[in-house]
C-alpha cells in the first residue's frame, strides 16, 4: 500500500525533476505567462488568434512535409513516380500528402488573413514595427514555399511553370538572363533543376522560416501583444510605452487566461485541413514532365491563379514593367507600411484608407482569380465536335463548312451552343448579327486579336464555312 | 596596454574570426552554387532526323535529346522543336522553331488545319512562318539555327531563357 503511494507520487516527482533542473519555470512558463491586455478575455480575443493558428498549420508542414521527404525521390527520372506511390501505393500516403497540399493552402490564407487583421487593427504600429517587418518576410517565404512546393510534383505543369518563371526572372533588367539561369540551375530546366528546386524548399526557406518565426515570437512577447483599437486613441511616441506598462499591470497571464482562444482555433485549423485530406486525398498529379509533349496547359494551384490572370491580361507593352514592378511594389509598400505610418489612430473605422488599401487588392485579386479559373483565352486544343442539335439535318454545303469550323480549329476559340473556346465571340447567332461578306472578310482577314485564314483556306473552302455560319441564327 | 584597448583588440579579434569562418565556409559553397551560371551554354549541333522525315509545305514535331545530360535527367533531356519544311532545298529549306512561345515560354501547340501555333497558356497566336497572329506574344517564335548534312537535318541546341536571345 505504501508502495503504491509513493509509485502514485513518482510523475509528480520526475516533472518537478525536470522542470527544476532544465528552469522551465524561469523560461519557457515565465514566457507563456507573460501578460497581455486584460481587454483579451473579451470576445475581442478571438481576433488574436490568427498567428497560432499559422503557427500550429506551420508545424503540421514541417511534420507532413518530413514525412513525404522519407519517400519523395528528388531526381528529375523518378520524382513523378516516387510521388504517384505515395499518393496510391503507400499506406495513409494520400493522406500525408494531401494534408501537405491543403496546409499549404491553409499557410497561405491565414498568413494574409492574420496580416489583415493585425493591418486593420493598426498593430503594426509603434512600437511594433519591426513585428510586421518580420511578418513580412514570412508572408514572402509562405508565397516562396507554395511555390517551389507546387514544382516538386513535378508534372507537366511544374516542369512548365519552372519555364514560366525563368521567362519572368529573365524580364527583369541587366540580371535577367543571369536570374533566369540561377532558377533553372543551368542552361535549361534539366537534371540539375528540381535539386536545387527541393533544397530550396525543403532547407533554405525552411531555415529562414524557422528563424523569422523565433525573431517574430520573441518580438511578440518582448513589446507585448497590442490592445484592441478604440476609436479616438492614437498612438503617440512618446507616451505610448508608459500607457502600456500600466494597462500591463492590470492586465492577465497569456497563459492559460488568453491561450485557450489560441488552441481552440489552431485545433481547427489543423482539423479542417485534416479532414479535407481524408476526404479528398492528395491532388491528383497531372501528366508526366515530358517536354516534348506539347498538349499541356500549364496552371498554378489556386491561390496564385489570379497572378496567371494577370499575365493573360495586361497589355503586352506594359508587360515587362507590371512583370517585374508590380511584386516590387507591393514588397516595398509591405515594408513601408510601418515606416510611414508608425504613429496616429489605430482603429479601423478612422483609417478608412487602410480600409480602402485591403479591400482594393482583395475585390481585385479575386475577380482576377475567378478570371483565371475560367481562363476564356486559352483555346481549346485538344479537339471535340459540334453539338448533334448543330450539325443535325445539315445539307451540303453547310455540312462541309461545319466540318471545317472545326477541323480549320475555329472550334479552338469560338463556339456554338457553348461548345468550343471562348477566346474570340460566341458565334451562336453570328447569321444573325453579320451578313455574308461581312463574315467572309472577317475570316480572311482576321482583325480584333483573330488571325486571318485567307493563308489555309481555299476560296470554295471559305464560302462553305462562311455559308455554315450564316445558318447560326 | 589598458584594459579598454585590450578589449577592443579581443572584440575585434572574435569578430574578424568569425568573419573568416564565414569566408572559409562561404567562399566554396558560393563558387559551387553559382558555377553552372558561367559554364558555356550548350551549343551543338544535334541531329533531329532524315531530311525525307519533313514532307514539303508540313510542319512536324522533333525532339532532341541533349547529348550529354545528367544520368538522372530523365525526360528532362529531352528539348521539342516544330520543324517546318518550306523548300525542296537550298538555304530557305527549313524553319526549326523554339516550340517556347516567346511570351512567357509556354509550349505552342501546331494547328495543321488552321496553319497557326496556338498557345495554351494565355492564349498567343502565330502563323506559319512564325509571326505573330494574335494574344500577348511580344515577337514571332524564336527559330533555331540549322544545317544540313548529307541526308541529315542538324539544330543547334540553346538555353533558357528564350526572350534574350534572337
Ligand atoms: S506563354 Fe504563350 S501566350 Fe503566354
Amino acid at each position: 500500500m505504501r508502495l503504491l503511494r509513493a509509485l502514485a507520487k513518482l510523475p509528480r516527482g520526475v516533472a518537478s525533476w525536470l522542470g527544476e533542473r532544465f528552469e522551465f519555470e524561469d523560461s519557457v512558463m515565465a514566457v507563456l505567462r507573460h501578460p497581455v491586455p486584460r481587454e483579451l478575455e473579451r470576445p475581442v480575443g478571438w481576433w488574436y488568434v490568427l498567428g497560432s493558428a499559422t503557427l500550429g498549420i506551420f508545424v503540421m508542414q514541417v511534420v507532413t512535409g518530413v514525412g513525404l521527404a522519407m519517400t519523395y525521390v528528388p531526381a528529375p527520372n523518378s520524382a513523378y513516380d516516387s510521388l504517384q506511390f505515395i499518393s496510391h501505393g503507400a499506406t495513409l500516403g494520400s493522406v500525408v500528402r494531401g494534408m501537405h497540399y491543403f496546409g499549404a493552402g491553409a499557410m497561405v490564407i491565414l498568413v494574409l488573413a492574420h496580416m489583415t487583421q493585425v493591418y486593420l487593427f493598426g498593430a503594426f504600429k509603434f512600437p511594433r514595427e519591426a513585428n510586421w517587418l518580420t511578418g513580412s518576410l514570412l508572408l514572402l517565404a509562405t508565397l516562396a514555399m507554395a511555390f517551389t512546393g507546387q514544382l516538386l510534383r513535378w508534372d507537366q505543369d511544374a516542369f512548365w511553370s519552372i519555364v514560366v518563371a525563368a521567362e519572368q526572372a529573365a524580364r527583369a533588367p541587366v540580371i535577367g538572363g543571369w536570374l533566369a539561369s540561377l532558377v533553372v540551375a543551368g542552361a535549361n530546366v534539366g537534371g540539375a533543376t528540381l535539386t536545387r528546386f527541393y533544397a530550396t524548399h525543403v532547407f533554405l526557406i525552411p531555415a529562414a522560416v524557422f528563424g523569422l518565426i523565433g525573431l517574430h515570437l520573441y518580438l511578440v512577447v518582448k513589446r507585448g501583444i497590442s490592445e484592441p483599437p478604440v476609436p479616438g486613441i492614437v498612438v503617440d511616441r512618446r507616451t505610448y510605452r508608459a500607457r502600456y506598462e500600466a494597462m500591463l499591470a492590470r492586465g492577465i497571464p497569456f497563459w492559460p487566461d488568453a491561450a485557450w482562444r489560441d488552441a481552440i482555433v489552431a485545433t481547427a485549423a489543423v482539423a479542417v485541413v485534416f479532414v479535407l485530406a481524408a476526404i479528398f486525398g492528395a491532388p491528383e498529379l497531372g501528366k508526366p514532365p515530358d517536354p516534348t509533349n506539347v498538349l499541356a496547359d500549364p496552371r498554378p494551384d489556386w491561390y496564385f491563379l489570379g497572378y496567371f490572370a494577370v499575365l493573360a491580361l495586361i497589355p503586352p507593352a506594359t508587360e515587362s514593367i507590371v512583370i517585374v514592378g508590380l511584386p516590387l511594389f507591393a514588397f516595398v509598400f509591405l515594408f513601408l507600411v510601418p515606416l510611414l505610418w508608425p504613429d496616429g489612430e489605430r482603429h479601423w473605422s478612422r483609417r478608412p484608407a487602410a480600409i480602402a488599401a485591403v479591400a482594393l487588392p482583395f475585390i481585385a485579386y479575386a475577380s482576377l482569380t475567378v478570371a483565371g479559373i475560367e481562363s476564356p483565352w486559352v483555346p481549346k486544343l485538344e479537339g471535340g465536335t459540334l453539338p448533334a442539335s448543330v450539325t443535325q439535318g445539315l445539307a451540303e454545303p453547310e455540312r462541309r463548312g461545319a466540318d471545317l469550323f472545326v477541323s480549320k480549329a475555329c472550334f479552338a476559340c469560338h463556339a456554338i451552343q457553348s461548345a468550343g473556346g471562348r477566346r474570340g465571340p460566341d458565334l451562336t447567332h453570328v447569321g444573325s448579327r453579320l451578313n455574308r461578306d461581312q463574315i467572309t472578310a472577317r475570316i480572311a482577314t482576321g482583325g480584333g486579336g483573330m488571325p486571318a485564314f485567307a493563308g489555309s483556306l481555299t476560296p470554295s473552302e471559305l464560302d462553305d464555312l462562311t455559308t455554315f455560319l450564316l445558318t447560326r441564327k | 596596454m589598458n584594459e579598454l584597448s585590450r578589449r577592443k583588440f579581443l572584440s575585434r579579434l572574435t569578430v574578424g574570426l568569425t568573419a573568416a569562418i564565414s569566408a572559409i565556409v562561404g567562399l566554396p559553397i558560393v563558387g559551387y552554387l553559382v558555377a553552372p551560371l558561367f559554364s558555356a551554354p550548350p551549343d551543338d549541333l544535334v541531329p533531329v532526323g532524315a531530311i525525307t522525315d519533313f514532307p514539303l509545305g508540313e510542319t512536324k514535331l522533333v525532339s532532341i535529346r541533349d547529348p550529354s545530360p545528367l544520368a538522372w535527367a530523365g525526360q528532362t533531356a529531352d528539348t521539342a522543336l516544330w520543324v517546318r519544311r518550306r523548300e525542296q532545298s537550298g538555304p530557305q529549306m527549313f524553319q526549326v522553331f523554339n516550340i517556347n512561345c516567346t511570351h512567357l515560354g509556354c509550349p505552342v501547340n501546331w494547328q495543321a488545319g488552321a496553319k497557326l501555333f496556338l498557345c495554351p497558356c494565355h492564349g498567343g497566336v502565330y502563323y506559319s512562318d512564325g509571326s505573330v497572329a494574335g494574344g500577348p506574344p511580344p515577337r514571332r517564335l524564336f527559330e533555331r539555327e540549322w544545317q544540313v548534312s548529307g541526308d541529315r537535318l542538324l539544330v543547334r541546341q540553346q538555353p533558357l531563357p528564350t526572350v534574350k536571345q534572337g
